[in-house]
């Protein structure tokens, strides 16, 4: 190991053990531990789908009752939206963004520190609710006015709806750190059309982000204060209306699907140009196909309600942009057989999920574009053809993706590479147990099947393809098991993957597996898409050829260059903060804040209120005199 | 193709505006932060378009005199900001920054005495109907932003006083700034629904 | 292992090889099957306005079909299409042609795909959407958890659960609710409409033939969602005739020694704070009218058939069939009992 390397090793790894467990800002280790802690909800979250399709697998079974079956598919549902699927992607972006840009860290890596912290105390502070058996029971979209205080008087629903602003606020931050780095973080030379797809997506996700959260917040907002201070947002009799919370719920909720769609989209575009060993076809169709979907996303929310009763002319309306939601994806879909077409396919296993992807996305696009159909629409909604749709389109368009990422860069992760057997495995296990379990919902629901029924009776020729069903989930859940069981196997015994097994054109597999703790030793100089692929596609600031130049402003220390927003250009050298216990102290003190609105003791709110300020002000106090502040904004 | 040129000059190791990422990322609080209030104030027009009268019978459209009172005191933060931000970029500036942020903290704290007196007089309450959850909920929010940024003025003041600041380092001025025009900004839509309209637009 | 072999072996691609289409074939056709026969099947409609959704279902399935076959088919030939050259060489970008197809068939001809698909839903909205001004009947409909109120303003009948219409004639029915959203739903007659506290929405029925539709709640509303059915029951016009001839009679008082003590035991007990019956006192609003109950063929909003000793069960527990519904266990003696059913089973 050089000096330089040593001395960047010093300054950017955590001193101590502890400091590594609670105050690391490390964008690797955040990552990774989004990853795990999402996962682990996904295992939660999953095995609660498993109870529920016990019950139904046979017409008026008795293993739940009514009461926990309809706790058990609102934290299902809640869980695999908020938990699993949003977070997921947040650890795929919170790991490669940098790398992939070719930065040392995220922008504000306390904050992002941060954003992990209240993830996972507001992941906790939902699931709390199982064990004083208040889980929320109002289903993923808590429909008001069954979610006031009226008709569902215990305390779940609080703990949903104020579980939810707590995230919100990690979401948010999380998204504003990307689109930042995104931004500002790139390494030099590398403008925002030489960025790789991911990123896009990334930004697109972001952006929505920031602009879809907000009212699910106020949302949520109204509808705590409904249940715990009597307002009347959602009270026909008292001048309040219940479609209110329908159109802010959905302002929010169509976005969200895209949300876990994008990045889901941006790992295909980077796992298909790498094994069709070809750039992507249509660089900026895809890009700007990420782009578009994230502003048509707003103006389509109705079509969750054409059940409600609306003017047909503003249904019409919302139908219309509903189906121009597809021009984007077709983009999306044929460049990426456009790749495949002209590249050299290699069949490897990341590609063998991205086909997975593509057969399960397309059907569940296609049942989606039915829907814009109002009267078919009508007819369907809120049956288990609506089910069958959208796990299509999250399981086929995220989970599938997640796995074909994980293959894809686990051995970035680990520096093993994962074991091929048990990858077919798995892949075959996922792909006939998600279509076994999934597909004859769409015939079950238009047998007449509503969504959300703990039980149903026998004479209506459902229970043959629910039991279907409940067998293809036990499949499902046996996929899910190899691929732990793969992942424990290869991190101990799988072969070296080196730093680049895939011969891949993007800047992470420049360095080696995993990645030292400042990724870059130097900082590239990038000149291509695909940088790698191509013949000097970039280099490295010092050891370029050239003779004479001036050396560049190499930061050594725990510094990185922060580059122009639209061409990189290099602006400035960036101190970036170390470690900091502030994150996780300022996550715990809301936590007890979000406990004590939640109990109503409206006086220790205040004082986990003036608590929050002062972690605020300790984290924002600039460490050193003379040191340049940081994340002001945060 | 060389890259020479990307490095011949010296970086700046502080920089402000948009070249710095504390600029953007302010600016992305904001926008999120406007989406939020924009949340609020679309539910009040929402509500306001399903009922018969508004303010609902028997309730009488806000009285003006107060906010517009507000509305001068807001429109004092903004203008102190403005300043500091001048003052904090020139030499000889340290005591007019400290004067100028000792305003807007000054200013923010009888903006909100004169929200909380009138709370205190309203003869409406949180849980009579929808109109007046609309009217607490959407100020409320209002006022814990000027909490916010009072709070921000006081710990700007804090890091004058330790001389954090120097003409060429000056982000988090700047920052403070942005966040007090904004939240004067949205005062304006909060103005014109919640105490404007309701006087005007009567149905 | 995943080992670094570049070159895809014929061995593994053919082992891999999925067999996505036959097996799709094969679930596609038990969709066809579906149909048939059921009393909630969206497939088998049974009014024009079903019939018109079901049509408009079989043509995007078909079109979808191809759409589906046509990409799969190209990714899986792409993929699976024997290569030349050096595996593992980075074929260049070719930014004109990939532009070319990419606007093509990304953009163009999704696009006239999808033109011709909105006037499609036009049209067909449009035929929806054409109700008939002089409907044969009018009738509101009132979501309760968990159960309807049936009531024909024009004939002052109040029923529950059992809706009897004209058949092959177009019905206007009025939907609210007393509490949370419920949604409105038979399958083989028409599409959903929700029931929504402070709205008053409509939807037009029309069964072709006589005949029974089964319903059911179709928009969550809590504990016993599942247990929300109905079913509407499409007469003959003398049947219909007939039907509401009967409903509009006030029950005679009783003669009979077994029925005036079935009747006081019904009077005497809590169920008139729930419960209507025309020409009692017993006027509760909280649960459904009982005043021609023995007409109707279930209890409890579609849970249990209504035969004499689900009667009795129902009233001496319903939370057992119906968990958390909202009447109460009844606690009465056995020849309590037996003349109140006795004396509910005369309620025709
Ligand atoms: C990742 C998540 C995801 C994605 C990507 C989508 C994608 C789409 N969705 Fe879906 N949707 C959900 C998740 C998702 N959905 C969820 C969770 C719900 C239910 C919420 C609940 O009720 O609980 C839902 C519900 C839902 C509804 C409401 C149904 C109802 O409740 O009644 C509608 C209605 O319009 C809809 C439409 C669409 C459309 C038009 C797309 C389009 O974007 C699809 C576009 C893609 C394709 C069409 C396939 C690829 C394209 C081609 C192969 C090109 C050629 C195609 C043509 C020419 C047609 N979705
Ligand atoms: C990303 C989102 C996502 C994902 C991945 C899934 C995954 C699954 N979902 Fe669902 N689902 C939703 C989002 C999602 N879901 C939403 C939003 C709703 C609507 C909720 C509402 O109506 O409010 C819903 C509703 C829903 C219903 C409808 C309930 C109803 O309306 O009554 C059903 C029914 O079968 C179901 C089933 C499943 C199954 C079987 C899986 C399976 O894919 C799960 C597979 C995973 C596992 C089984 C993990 C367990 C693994 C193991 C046990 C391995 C062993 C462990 C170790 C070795 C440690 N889901
Ligand atoms: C506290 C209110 C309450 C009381 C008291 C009550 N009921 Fe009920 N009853 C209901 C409700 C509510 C329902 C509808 C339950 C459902 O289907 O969810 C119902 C349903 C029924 C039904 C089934 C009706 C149908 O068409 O499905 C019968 C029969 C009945 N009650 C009889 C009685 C009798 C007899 C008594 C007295 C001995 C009684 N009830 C007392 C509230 C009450
Ligand atoms: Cu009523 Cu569901
Ligand atoms: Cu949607």
């Amino acid at each position: 190991m050089t000096v330089a390397a040593e001395r960047l090793e010093r300054s950017w790894e955590s001193p101590t053990v502890l400091a590594r467990v609670l105050a690391t800002v490390d964008h690797k280790a955040i990552g990774i531990r989004y990853l795990v802690t999402s996962f682990c909800f996904f295992v939660i979250a999953g095995t609660l789908a498993l109870f529920m399709r016990l019950q139904l697998a046979g017409a008026n079974q008795d293993i739940l009752s009514s009461e926990t079956y309809n706790q058990f598919f609102t934290m299902h549902g809640t869980t695999m939206i908020f938990l699993v699927a949003t977070p997921m992607l947040s650890g795929f972006g919170n790991y490669f963004i940098p790398l992939l840009l070719g930065a040392r860290d995220m922008a504000f890596p306390r904050l992002n520190a941060f954003s992990y912290w209240v993830f996972l105390s507001a992941g906790i502070f939902l699931y709390s609710s199982f064990l004083f058996g208040l889980a929320p029971q109002g289903g993923w979209f808590a429909y008001t006015p069954l979610t006031e205080e009226q008709f569902l008087p215990d305390k779940g629903l609080t703990f949903w709806a104020l579980g939810l602003i707590f995230l919100g606020i990690s979401t948010t931050a999380g998204a504003i750190n990307f689109i930042v780095t995104i931004f500002k973080l790139r390494a030099p030379g590398m403008s925002l059309d030489r960025m790789p797809i991911f990123c896009w997506a990334v930004l697109a996700t972001s952006a929505m982000i920031v602009l879809a959260i907000p009212p699910l917040t106020g949302a949520s907002v109204m509808l705590t204060t409904d249940r715990v201070l009597d307002t009347h947002f959602f009270d026909a009799g008292l001048g309040g209306n219940v479609l209110l919370w329908q159109h802010l719920f959905w302002i929010f909720g169509h976005p969200d699907v895209y949300i876990i769609f994008l990045p889901g989209a941006g790992i295909v575009s980077e796992v298909i140009p790498t094994f069709s060993r070809r750039p992507i076809a249509g660089y900026y169709y895809v890009a700007l196909a990420s782009v578009l979907t994230a502003i048509i996303a707003f103006g389509v929310w109705v079509h969750h309600m054409f059940a409600t009763g609306l003017p047909q002319v503003s249904m019409g309306f919302f139908a219309i942009a509903s189906i121009g939601v597809v021009i984007p994806s077709s983009i999306q879909i044929f460049a990426w057989l456009r790749t495949l077409w002209t590249g050299r396919p290699q069949l490897k296993l990341p590609l063998l999920f991205v086909l997975g992807f593509l057969f399960t996305f397309i059907i569940g696009g296609l049942t989606g574009v039915m829907f814009p159909m109002i009267g078919f629409d009508q007819q369907v909604t809120d049956t288990y053809f609506v089910v069958a749709h959208f796990h299509y389109t999250l399981i086929g368009g995220a989970i599938f993706p997640i796995f074909a990422g994980f293959y894809y860069w686990l051995p970035k992760m680990t520096g093993k590479l994962m074991n091929r057997a048990l990858g077919h495995a798995n892949f075959w296990l996922l792909f006939i147990g998600f279509n076994l379990t999934f597909f004859p919902m769409h015939i079950v629901g238009l047998m007449g099947m509503p969504r959300r029924n703990y039980t149903y009776d026998e004479g209506f020729g459902w229970a043959i393809y629910n039991l279907l069903s409940t067998i293809g989930a036990f499949i499902l859940a046996l996929s899910i098991a190899v691929f732990i069981l793969n992942l424990l196997y290869s991190r101990a015994n799988g072969e070296d993957a080196g730093p680049d097994p895939w011969r891949a054109g993007t800047l992470e597999w420049s360095i080696s597996s995993p990645p030292p703790a400042y990724n870059f030793r130097v900082t590239p100089i990038v000149r291509e898409r695909d940088p790698l692929w191509m013949p000097d596609g970039f280099d490295w600031a010092d050891d370029a050829p050239e003779t004479g130049r001036r050396r560049p402003v190499d930061p050594l220390q725990h510094e990185l260059i922060a580059t122009s927003v639209l061409d990189g250009n290099p602006d400035s050298v960036d101190e970036m903060p170390h470690d900091s216990y502030w994150p996780v102290i300022l996550a715990l003190v809301l936590l007890g804040l979000f406990y004590s609105l939640l109990t109503e003791q409206f006086w220790l709110a205040g004082l986990a209120g003036a608590a929050v300020m002062v972690a605020i002000g300790g984290w924002l106090w600039p460490e050193q005199l003379a040191a340049p502040e940081e994340g002001e904004s945060a | 193709m060389t890259v020479a040129p990307m490095f011949d000059r010296e970086l700046p190791r502080e920089v402000a505006g948009p070249r710095s990422t504390g600029w953007w990322g302010m600016v992305l609080v904001i926008i999120t932060e406007a989406a939020f209030f924009t949340t609020l104030i679309a539910s009040y027009f929402y509500l306001w378009s399903g009922s018969d009268s508004w303010p609902p019978p028997g309730i009488k459209a806000p009285e003006l005199v107060r906010p517009l009172i507000g509305t001068v005191l807001l429109a004092g933060c903004s203008t102190m900001m403005v300043l500091a931000e001048r003052f904090v970029k020139s030499e000889h500036g340290r005591a007019a920054l400290k004067i100028s942020l000792a305003l807007t903290t000054l200013l923010a704290a009888f903006f909100l005495s004169i929200q909380a007196y009138e709370y205190s007089v309203s003869e409406l309450a949180l849980d009579d109907n929808a109109y007046a959850s609309l009217f607490f909920v959407i100020t409320g929010f209002h006022g814990l932003h000027v909490v916010v940024g009072l709070l921000m003025s006081i710990y700007l003041q804090l890091r004058v006083w330790k001389g954090h600041f120097s003409p060429r380092r000056y982000l988090a001025v700047q920052n403070v700034g942005l966040y007090w025009h904004f939240v004067d900004v949205v005062w304006l839509f909060v103005l014109l629904t919640v105490y404007i309209t309701p006087n005007t637009l009567t149905r | 292992m995943e080992d670094s072999e570049r070159t895809p072996g014929f061995n593994i691609r053919s082992f891999l090889r999925p067999r996505p289409l036959p097996i799709l074939g094969a679930l596609l056709a038990s969709l066809v099957l579906a149909g048939c026969g059921d009393r909630q099947s969206a497939l088998d409609p049974q009014g024009p306005a079903a019939s018109t959704i079901a049509l408009s279902w079989w043509i995007m399935l078909s079109i979808a079909a191809i759409t589906f076959s046509i990409v799969m088919g190209l990714v899986l030939w792409a993929v699976f299409r024997r290569q030349t050259g050096d595996p593992d060489e980075i074929s260049p970008a070719q930014p004109d042609e990939d532009s070319r197809f990419i606007l093509t068939w990304g953009t163009v001809v999704p696009g006239l795909v999808l033109i011709l698909f909105a006037g499609f839903i036009i049209y067909t909205e449009v035929a929806l959407a054409d109700d008939d001004d002089n409907p044969a009947e009018r009738i509101e409909i009132i979501g309760h958890q968990w159960w309807w109120e049936v009531r024909y303003p024009d004939r002052d009948i109040i029923t529950a659960n059992e809706i009897h219409i004209p058949a092959g004639e177009p019905v206007d029915i009025t939907v609210t609710t007393a509490d949370v959203i419920h949604s409105f739903w038979v399958p083989q007659l028409h599409g959903k409409i929700d029931l929504i506290p402070g709205i008053t929405n409509e939807i037009q029925l029309e069964a072709d033939d006589p005949g029974t539709y089964r319903g059911q709640c179709a928009e969550y509303c809590g504990l016993q969602h599942a247990h929300m059915a109905f079913t509407v029951v499409a007469d003959d016009s003398d049947d219909y005739a007939a039907w509401v001839d009967q409903q509009q009679q006030v029950p005679a008082n009783p003669e009979d020694q077994d029925l005036i003590a079935g009747r006081q035991v019904f009077l005497g007990s809590a169920c008139v704070y729930c419960h209507r019956i025309a020409g009692t006192n017993a006027s509760g609003e909280i649960g459904p009218d009982l005043t021609h109950i023995a007409s109707r063929e279930t209890l409890g909003a579609g849970t249990i058939e209504n035969s004499r000793g689900n009667l009795a069960a129902w009233i001496i527990d319903s939370q057992h069939f119906k968990p958390g519904n909202k009447m109460p266990p009844m606690d009465l003696s056995g020849p309590e009992l037996q003349q109140l059913i006795d004396y509910l089973e005369s309620l025709e």
